[in-house]
């Protein structure tokens, strides 16, 4: 297997010009992420600036009506609310080490944005973000956020005007800035070494999860679940669990409205082998190749491709991978926050509608852990313009 | 390997000091009808390589025009299969050599051995893959190959030394020099370090050199001219149809 791929799924399908870039931040993976310096001022951050390690939360009350253990990692404490932010303090600092000065990154929903400015703003770095026209309208408040933070935010009007476009649009300016440029990619998508280098700073999650459930419980968790965009939290999740084959692995992918032919984010579950962004992994697409629009409630779900590594353990069976619609993301959303007390994102309301169905069919010693990928602030007015 | 059609139609252009001249259109570009036109037009004219573009969703290469230009297509329900297919059946009247200008993801999605198949037989010569770079491309190349297909190789201002002798090691038909360090799209001026780039990249590439990205006008080309083998324009030839919606004009300015 070439290092650049995951069995059949990853590589590096892009232009030339980004075939330099890409060499060398591939040896800035390979020399500097592992070095004792790097692990020290990185870790130093997350603890410090970031908030980690983030709790590993039982739910009395959900677990009693469940009848059986939820537990939930709550990356929605982490600074900026979301797991986002792990991947941009790995990046950013990288960045820094690589001796460039600019980040430039893509946003769908703004949260990725949002952790990028942030960490630019923490070490001093200049940060343009792409956004899809579109998404700059239905995200309005993330944008003054970057903006506050001290990014510029760039609206893309083509195609689309969401996710996949801010994408193509942010690989063409690294095309053209690469020199002291760092593309800083949101999620385990793209070429080779991006599904790697951010699951790495993603890592840490399962890392925390499994710790601090062997301290708690003097054992390993039977069952971890986590939705899936690009699949960087459920990466970030599942990989310390991967060599533990006894802990089962469910990504959960957002199914749209759930009526038929609807747009819909569940790439895994009805896409198809292909190629966008420079990677190999199941797409959204015609049967010319065409990419579709995707759909999802939850603005970060709203991706027509996947992490070439959840490509890789779906078909090797290792992980298994479901899907929830609208309805039942926004009905988790709602009895969290009602029974919990914990308003989660809608992103992670797909993971958490999951932990749900398994009412009445695991036994009531079964401990479930479900990536609690962000907190839902940023949802409200999705919410309340479906709810009421 | 004996030499292929399109390094043969270039040392036929040089024994005549001349430049080849390869105009890319997306395919089915404004309409299906206006596409033929606008194609045998060029012909005449003088294109000596033509470079159909296959539409994509997501051309990561392209500037505002080309993109802007394959949605239209794809609005118009253009795809691989009615390219070739209607190449088919015009190829005869064609003088210029065919080649394919496109991105994976439909190359793919159609088959890479159906495509060098159908690709032969509608006449095609080459094949160029915006976002293949050597690493991912030798299995597909020896594919086209086997149907005698070159698979066109483009190279750029940051193309190391050490990556064009890689390159130069399987380049087939002619070698795609990328002007810019950027996107597709017409520019005023084309960068500084071009030319020392160019008369590195000639010492190492025994194949033709075509360059391509960017270029507008016969004036901006002056200075490079002794070490290029063929122009490539696309945006500025988009535009210019756009505005005129002939390419006559256009080619007489080259000629
Ligand atoms: C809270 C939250 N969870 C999940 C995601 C989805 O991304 P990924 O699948 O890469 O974790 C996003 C993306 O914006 C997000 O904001």
């Amino acid at each position: 297997m070439k290092k650049s791929y995951f069995g059949e799924f990853g590589g590096q399908f892009v232009p030339e010009l980004l075939m330099p870039p890409l060499i060398e931040l591939e040896e800035a993976y390979e020399q500097i992420v592992g070095s004792t310096e790097f692990k020290e001022e990185f870790n130093n951050i997350l603890k410090d600036y970031v908030g980690r390690p983030t709790p590993l939360t039982f739910c009395k009350n959900l677990s009693k009506e469940l009848g059986f253990n939820l537990w939930l990692k709550r990356e929605d404490l982490a600074h900026t609310g979301a797991h986002k932010i792990n991947n941009t303090i790995g990046q950013a600092l990288l960045t820094k080490y690589m001796g460039k000065k600019n980040l430039v990154a893509e946003t769908g929903a703004g949260q990725h944005g949002v952790a990028t400015a942030t960490a630019a703003a923490l070490l001093g770095l200049k940060c343009i973000v792409f956004m899809g026209a579109k998404d700059v309208k239905r995200q309005a408040p993330n944008v003054k956020r970057m903006e506050l933070l001290g990014a510029e935010v760039r609206p893309v009007y083509s195609s689309t005007q969401t996710l996949k476009d801010a994408i193509n649009e942010a690989l063409r300016y690294w095309i053209s800035h690469q020199k002291d440029t760092h593309y800083c990619l949101g999620s385990v998508v793209g070429p080779h070494p991006f599904p790697s280098l951010v699951r790495d700073f993603q890592a840490v999650i399962g890392k925390e999860v499994k710790q601090e459930f062997l301290k708690k419980n003097n054992k390993l968790p039977d069952h971890i679940i986590a939705c899936v965009g690009g699949g960087s939290n459920a990466m970030g999740i599942f990989y310390e669990f991967i060599k533990h084959k006894e802990v089962k692995l469910t990504g959960v992918e957002a199914a749209g409205t759930g009526t038929p032919n609807c747009y819909h984010s569940a790439t895994l579950n009805k896409g198809s082998l292909g190629i966008l962004h420079g990677t190999k992994t199941y797409l959204l697409q015609t049967n010319e190749g065409q990419i579709l629009p995707s759909h999802s409630v939850a603005p970060g779900l709203d991706y027509p491709g996947v992490g070439p590594e959840h490509a890789y353990l779906k078909d090797t069976k290792r992980a298994e991978y479901k899907s929830v619609n609208d309805d039942q993301a926004l009905y988790a959303f709602r009895l969290l926050s009602e029974k919990e007390g914990i308003i989660p994102a809608l992103e992670s309301s797909h993971a958490l509608a999951w932990a749900l169905s398994l009412k009445n069919k695991v036994p009531s010693d079964y401990n479930v852990v479900v990536n609690l990928s962000g907190r839902g602030d940023k949802d409200l007015n999705i919410v309340f313009g479906n709810i009421e | 390997m004996s030499v292929n059609s399109l390094e043969a139609l270039f040392i036929q252009k040089r024994q005549l000091g001349k430049k080849c001249l390869i105009p890319f259109l997306p395919g089915g570009y404004p309409d299906k009808k206006k596409f033929w036109e606008l194609l045998f037009s060029m012909d005449r004219c003088g294109a000596d390589i033509i470079e159909i573009g296959v539409p994509f969703s997501d051309p990561v290469a392209d500037g505002p025009v080309v993109e802007k230009a394959s949605n239209i297509c794809l609005e118009n329900n253009i795809s691989l299969s009615w390219i070739l297919d209607e190449l088919k059946s015009n190829r005869d009247k064609l003088n210029s050599e065919i080649v394919l200008m496109g991105y994976c993801n439909p190359f793919f999605k159609y088959g890479w051995e159906k495509l060098a198949k159908d690709a032969k037989k509608a006449g095609v010569s080459g094949i160029i893959v915006a976002d293949l770079p050597l690493e991912e491309s030798m299995d597909i190349r020896t594919l086209l190959t086997e149907h005698h297909i070159s698979l066109i190789y483009l190279i750029g201002l940051n193309t190391s030394l050490h990556r064009m002798e890689k390159y130069a090691k399987v380049a087939q038909g002619f070698v795609y020099f990328v002007s810019v360090l950027g996107t597709t799209g017409a520019r005023d001026n084309l960068p500084k370090e071009l030319q020392d780039k160019l008369i590195e990249a000639k010492k190492i590439f025994p194949k033709p050199l075509a360059i391509g990205f960017g270029i507008k006008s016969p004036s901006q080309t002056k200075e490079i001219e002794q070490w290029v083998d063929g122009i490539v324009f696309g945006s500025s030839l988009i535009e210019h149809i756009d505005r005129y919606k002939e390419v006559e004009t256009f080619f007489n300015n080259w000629k």
